[in-house]
């Protein structure tokens, strides 16, 4: 059946709407996702900071570990049997709890993209002009923002606590905090929009990340494990990019292991990202 | 030049291998100016149609032109063109962040429809006096009531003057006094900023006070199109009730072959008649009964409702499923909205009769 159309009951005013030019000016593609991004970033960004809640305690975990966990850990060193430097063995556990910040901290902001949808927040960006990769990437800078600072306080408290490591390697273990914090938030961003309840992303996030953390070598390297456990280690992503942060502390910056360890991290924030913005910018959510 | 026409529209949903058809081919055109609503009971398609007219969800066939732009290869154009106010029904909520400031969410909408600051300012106090929001920049969208966290729904789909605004379900949710107060606003913004609204309801009372014209849809496809009064003169007919002193059976008789009666009945000494242009045929009918000598003892007339006119269509009423799942009273609300409808015309004598008592209990009508 076709409607017809009509004379509405009441006369509209003289300026008609449809011819009226639209007021959103045209602006190139690129710029307008830079600055949409920007948009997106300062709008979480402020919302953050007016609940720090959640900032404060994705730091308070990783100094925890460095009080309660550290000690043994320097206590073990010290006899020499994990075959980490026995003068410096911060330099080994830091490096490992930047890391478990970086996928905790990220792993977890699919839970906000639930409430934004919620809140009819998403749906209503995605009806204006701003880019709907905007919607991810402005996300992401602020989660890569928050958990970079959280790394740096963690990083002065190991000085409190006996880590020594030049300042070059502590920026390229802050480098590789942040290619983690990328990875980790889109996909969780992606999955959380994907899933839309909280029901099904927890059980999801705690049955992917333990075992990936497990496997990472945080807490201890793996090569104290038996073969099969680091061939499975092998296959996960995390445990060459903790092994490039660990030479990078300790002052190696020329070697296998850092290049293997920049292409995991660059390429994983690729991939994820890549997967990620499939979800924001398909045209059905 | 209409400001919406779309063709064939439809979308499929495949869920576990069985495809469901939300909606099946909708055809509709809306001209600039015009308030349009989308009536029909939960799940027959509104929603979806609706986001897919606001590039929100992909249409399986069809093709439309919204504001100017083609829908499937300039969303972007449709995007910068149209406001949208989410539903804010059940889980979803209208669009604000809880904790986020009136006034920044007014300044980000802005910028995301690239106005200036200052063109944003001016408009959002444009729009903040019309929907009386002045004076809330600085509180926190959770402190506000249901009515005005809804009008600052509108206000944000607004802000950059779209061509036209669709609205989701604008009332749902709210008290009867804050809906028929948002009705008064909505219809101001048409006579007012010239604004072509687009809205979809389930309340028939909203779609007869606020809509010049209403879409029926049901299972997905529009079983009806019209001005409400027409819609309901055309499908359904007054309900004309008489009593009389004299022979009843003889008045029976007469109005049975009165022009326009199409059904009769008689109960007790009541006669019952569904007429066409009811208040247009009384006169007649009450002077062929006078050349008779029987006299009147009383007169009523009834107006038929829209769900009246659903039920014709569909032999569904759509109170039916009216909205429970949200625990709100809105189908209770809307019943003593259309007593009183009825009471307007019953009550009345024949020189009221004639005028369009029907929808003067309403707001937002002038």
């Amino acid at each position: 059946m076709t409607a017809t159309t009509t004379t509405p009951a009441h006369s509209a005013p003289s300026e008609s709407p449809a011819t009226r030019p639209a007021s959103a000016r045209q602006q190139p593609a690129v710029l307008g996702f830079f600055s949409d991004t920007w948009l997106i970033f300062t709008r979480q960004m402020k919302l953050s900071l007016r609940n720090p809640a959640w900032v404060i305690i994705g730091l308070i975990q990783p100094i925890l570990y460095l009080a309660f966990f550290g000690p043994l850990l320097s206590k073990i060193a010290r006899g020499g049997v994990l075959g980490v430097s026995a003068n410096n063995p911060y330099a080994f556990f830091v490096p490992g709890l930047l890391i478990q910040l970086g996928l905790f901290g990220a792993a977890f902001v699919g839970f906000t993209i639930i409430a934004d949808w919620r809140a009819g927040v998403i749906e209503r960006f995605r009806v204006t002009p701003v880019s709907r990769m905007a919607l991810l990437a402005g996300r992401v800078l602020r989660d890569v923002l928050t958990l970079t600072v959280q790394a740096i306080v963690l990083v002065l408290a190991g000085l409190a606590f006996g880590l020594r490591a030049p300042i070059f390697g502590v920026l390229i273990g802050l480098g590789f905090v942040a290619l983690v914090a990328v990875s980790l938030a889109a996909v969780s961003y992606a999955v959380g929009l994907l899933l839309k309840s909280e029901d099904a992303l927890a059980p999801l996030l705690q049955t992917v990340m333990v075992p990936l953390m497990l496997l990472s070598g945080i807490m201890l390297p793996m090569t104290l494990g038996p073969h099969w456990l680091r061939g499975i280690a092998k296959a996960t992503p995390f445990g060459y990019i903790i092994n490039a942060m660990r030479d990078a502390f300790a002052g190696h910056y020329f070697n296998a292991i850092m290049v293997e360890g920049i292409c995991v991290a660059v390429g994983l924030a690729a991939v994820c990202l890549w997967l990620a913005s499939r979800a924001f910018i398909k045209e059905n959510a | 030049m209409p400001i919406i026409e779309a063709s064939g529209l439809a979308r499929t949903f495949t869920s576990r291998k069985r495809k469901v058809e939300a909606v099946r081919g909708v055809d509709l055109t809306v001209s600039g100016g015009e308030i349009v609503g989308f009536l029909g009971p939960n799940g027959a398609g509104k929603t979806t149609t609706l986001r897919m007219l606001t590039t929100l969800l992909r249409p399986t066939a069809g093709t439309a032109t919204v504001a100017g732009c083609d829908l499937l290869r300039d969303p972007l154009g449709v995007r910068q063109r149209i406001g949208y106010v989410p539903q804010a029904i059940g889980i979803t909520a209208g669009g604000t962040d809880p904790n986020c400031a009136v006034g920044e969410e007014l300044a980000i909408q802005g910028r995301a429809y690239r106005l200036s600051a200052a063109e944003t300012a001016e408009r959002a106090k444009l729009l903040t006096d019309q929907l009386e929001l002045t004076g809330l920049e600085s509180r926190l969208c959770k402190t506000l009531s249901g009515g005005q966290r809804r009008r600052l729904d509108i206000t944000l789909g607004l802000i950059h003057s779209p061509s036209i605004v669709f609205m989701d379900e604008p009332t749902t949710g709210l008290d009867p006094q804050s809906r028929s107060n948002l009705w008064e606003h909505i219809s101001g913004l048409r006579s007012k900023l010239g604004t072509t609204i687009f809205l979809t309801t389930h309340y028939l009372e909203e779609a007869d006070a606020l809509c010049d014209r209403v879409l029926v849809i049901d299972h997905g496809k529009i079983i009806a199109e019209g001005v409400p009064d027409e819609l309901k003169r055309q499908i359904s007919g007054d309900v004309v009730t008489l009593s009389v002193t004299g022979d009843s059976a003889q008045a029976k008789t007469i109005l049975a072959e009165y022009p326009g009666v199409r059904e009769i009945s008689l109960d007790d000494r009541a006669i019952r008649m569904t007429v066409t242009r009811g208040e247009e045929a009384l006169p007649g009918m009450l002077r062929a009964l006078d050349a008779q000598d029987i006299t009147l003892a009383s007169i009523q007339l009834a107006r038929p409702t829209l769900d009246d006119v659903f039920l014709t269509l569909t032999g569904r009423s759509l109170r039916d499923d009216s909205p429970s799942a949200n625990g709100h009273s809105g189908g209770e609300g809307g019943t003593q909205a259309d007593d009183q409808n009825k009471n307007d015309t019953g009550d009345a004598d024949d020189a009221e009769l004639t005028s369009a008592g029907a929808v003067a209990g309403h707001p937002g009508r002038s």
